[in-house]
């Protein structure tokens, strides 16, 4: 079966950013994503646990998508202008697909 | 009427305030209690229609009344004008930064709508009553102290507002519910209060022992977590604040002819300070503003101190001024 190299684009941002940056990634021609809730942490800025949080505002999500490689660029583009001022981090990593035409 | 000290000897002995005593001891004995994410929501929710319901099937009772209208415009008002006393005093006692400091005076300005919702109980629990239209009030004083922390932190000039931010704020799921179940309340009156009287009056202490009991272990773990972050000046604004709010509040009920218990209750939205719908909006709208600040002061210290001292003092305090019962 033959694999087609992609781009695996994670982002952790705050909760209260996801919708923002979904738009943002649509906007990009990113053709689907997946939303994880991130449960605790630390970082830069210290640690924190969604335990300690009543609503969305202490707390972070991980959107993964994935995309071609040429449409990484413009994803970036897109994607950055939000996290730059946030609590978050953006990852690539490559990886593999086996439908491309999804992508 | 009661002194200081009986009221706070009541409260303190109260099912809801020894539930969240019994959380936040929890919390910093670091126990394992913990109540699943969806369950805590649940309660809010069944709290916030109750609360919101009553409020509307008292008013319809009287009708909509001119005392509504003189409510909701002390209420945007005060919740205006508050963030700019917070900033001078953060000025003052602490060395926030601009932008920290209007971050936290923007959780001042605004409402805790559990504060609300436990002094609404106290007053029961002392037979008071008071204006059903306080809940509209709750809700009107959420958004307008946002305005203010983003003027004070542009300096007094134009900061760029996110366009769908304002949307998420006024639609926020708290206000939803809040209106709209005293909106419910209004139109149905008396005969739909028979209906569900059984699952909303009845339980509703029971259930509100334990959001409190949870909302105890969350600020339990505020406290843990506030090591570095809160120093004396931050710790002693966290107490003064919510007690220059609650005088304003008092004041202003008085001026407009609020009932004893209305006076207390404008006091309480007054002295509370948010947690739930200002952090969001300061994520989005001031993201450089430092979290740990403002949700461990106002989850961590004031709500603690409203909630077992703050109550009876401002009711004692509403029934001194206005000479109602207590």
């Amino acid at each position: 079966m033959k694999l087609h190299d992609a781009k695996r684009v994670a982002i952790i941002i705050e909760a209260p950013m996801q919708r923002r940056l979904t738009e943002a990634m649509e906007r990009a021609g990113v053709t689907g994503y997946s939303v994880l809730k991130v449960q605790a942490g630390s970082g830069q800025s210290g640690r924190w646990s969604a335990d300690a949080a009543v609503g969305k505002a202490g707390g972070l999500v991980q959107v993964v998508c994935v995309v071609r490689q040429d449409g990484l660029d413009e994803l970036i583009e897109h994607a950055f202008p939000l996290v730059q001022r946030h609590i978050g981090i953006i990852t690539v990593t490559d990886c593999q697909v086996l439908r491309p035409e999804r992508f | 009427m009661e002194g200081f000290f009986d009221l706070a000897i009541d409260n303190l002995g109260s099912p809801l305030i020894l539930s969240f005593i019994l959380g936040l001891a929890a919390s910093l004995a670091r126990s394992d209690l913990s109540f699943p994410e969806a369950v805590a929501k649940a309660l809010s929710i069944y709290l916030l229609f109750a609360i919101g319901f009553k409020g509307g099937v008292s008013v319809s009772g009287y009708g909509i009344e001119w005392g509504l209208f003189s409510a909701l415009a002390a209420g945007v008002v005060l919740s205006a004008v508050l963030p700019f006393i917070a900033f001078g005093l953060l000025n003052v006692m602490t060395r926030l930064n601009r932008t920290d400091a209007a971050a936290v005076a923007a959780h001042y300005g605004s409402i805790s709508i559990v504060t609300f919702v436990a002094g609404t109980s106290v007053l029961q629990s002392q037979g008071i009553v008071s204006e059903g239209y306080m809940v509209a009030v709750a809700a009107a004083m959420e958004a307008p102290a946002i305005l203010s922390a983003l003027w004070l932190v542009s300096g007094g000039g134009r900061e760029r507002m996110d366009p769908g931010l304002w949307r998420e704020i006024l639609l926020n799921g708290s206000i939803v519910l809040l209106v709209g179940s005293f909106a419910i309340g209004i139109a149905t009156g008396e005969k739909g209060m028979a209906q569900i009287e059984e699952f909303f009056v009845t339980p509703f202490k029971g259930v509100l022992c334990l959001f409190l009991l949870d909302m105890g272990l969350i600020a339990g773990r505020g406290i843990r977590n506030s090591r570095g972050v809160i120093t004396p000046g931050l710790f002693a604004f966290g107490i003064l604040m919510p007690m220059i709010g609650a005088t304003l509040g008092l004041v202003t009920g008085l001026v407009i002819g609020l009932s004893p218990g209305g006076v207390f209750l404008l006091a309480v939205l007054s002295a509370s300070a948010s947690y739930i719908a200002v952090p969001a909006a300061m994520r989005v709208a001031l993201p450089e503003a430092d979290p740990g600040i403002y949700l461990t002061l106002s989850l961590a210290i004031t709500f603690p101190f409203n909630l077992t001292l703050g109550l009876p003092l401002y009711l004692f305090l509403a029934s001194a001024i206005t000479g109602g019962p207590a």
